[in-house]
């Protein structure tokens, strides 16, 4: 077994209102240092071993996991100890 | 004509849907569950709005791996006319009938009031009852409404006479002030307004029944029923 830790990002260009909203709330707690809010996902995969798994993991990113038109997305996999 | 209303765990508007068909418009339409769907014998597939699955994580995107799936792509594939409002529309671009994506709405509000619409292409099947450039009333009541698609993909809408309807005064943010787009082949139809809540003038407004009726004209047009 192996765990993928699978991060979804937006997409540069693309806007995030939620990235904006959190930038505006740290602001006003006074943390004007903050340039640039951007939110994602970040999800955790139980995956049986195979020799094809990062092919496998690319494509439930493709297929499901990930929206390509808005959103990029990596991964790491991880020996489960 | 007879009309499938696909029903997906989190739908909420397909009982407005159902009765916008069946009442309003005076044809035929069924309620069918995702699961035992069988949509070979409808003429026309009505994708409702509400929040499938929980809008678990994206909108759209848990319905778009159910085995109806494949027979709504057959049925658009064959070319009947397939309209998915809010929701639906979340769903169609989750199974790629239709380009670009959804985003959350420009200031992040849920948003239900109603909006005008500009006519932009009066020359398909789910638009001829209307005037190009004419002004219609709809609700809109969505949170993840925010049309997005990158430029080019927006030239090509523009090109092919894809963008059906826009807003007046965009409320959410939209790519191009976009509320409403079809495929290039025009039988598929994915809008975030809800002409299934304005098709009674005793209720306000019937600005939406025209939507359905130009699906039944264009039905008769093609199979040749005089009604």
């Amino acid at each position: 077994m192996r765990k993928v830790k699978v991060y979804i990002t937006l997409k540069e260009g693309v806007l995030d209102p939620q990235g904006k909203a959190v930038q505006n709330s740290l602001e006003s707690l006074e943390f004007n240092n903050v340039h640039d809010v951007r939110v994602g996902k970040y999800m955790e995969l139980m995956v049986e071993d195979t020799e094809n798994i990062e092919a496998e993991v690319d494509r439930m990113c493709d297929k499901l996991l990930a929206n390509p038109v808005i959103e990029d997305y990596t991964y790491k996999i991880e020996e489960v100890v | 004509m007879k009309f499938a209303v696909v029903v997906f765990p989190g739908s909420n508007c397909d009982r407005d849907m159902y009765f916008a068909v069946k009442d309003a418009l005076g044809e035929e339409a069924e309620l069918v569950w995702y699961k035992e769907a069988d949509l070979s014998g409808f003429d026309a597939i009505l994708l409702p709005g509400g929040f499938s699955y929980g809008d678990y994580l994206r909108s759209g995107a848990i319905a778009s791996t159910s085995p109806v799936i494949e027979q709504i792509l057959a049925a658009a594939e064959a070319g009947k006319p397939v309209l998915g409002v809010c929701n639906g529309f979340q769903i169609l671009l989750e199974i790629g009938l239709l380009p670009g994506a959804m985003l959350p709405n420009e200031h992040l509000k849920f948003m239900c009031h109603y909006e005008t619409l500009v006519v932009e292409n009066a020359d398909t099947m789910f638009t001829k009852h209307y005037e190009d450039k004419e002004e219609i009333r709809i609700p809109i009541a969505h949170g993840d409404g925010n049309y997005f698609c990158d430029e080019q993909t927006h030239q090509q809408l523009l090109d092919n006479n894809q963008i059906a309807f826009t807003y007046q005064s965009n409320p959410n943010g939209s790519v191009g002030d976009i509320a409403g787009i079809t495929n290039e082949q025009g039988n598929v139809l994915g809008m975030m307004p809800h002409p299934e809540r304005a098709v009674e003038a005793l209720l306000g407004n019937d600005d939406g029944l025209r939507l359905f009726q130009s699906i039944l004209t264009h039905w008769r047009n093609t199979h040749a029923i005089n009604a």
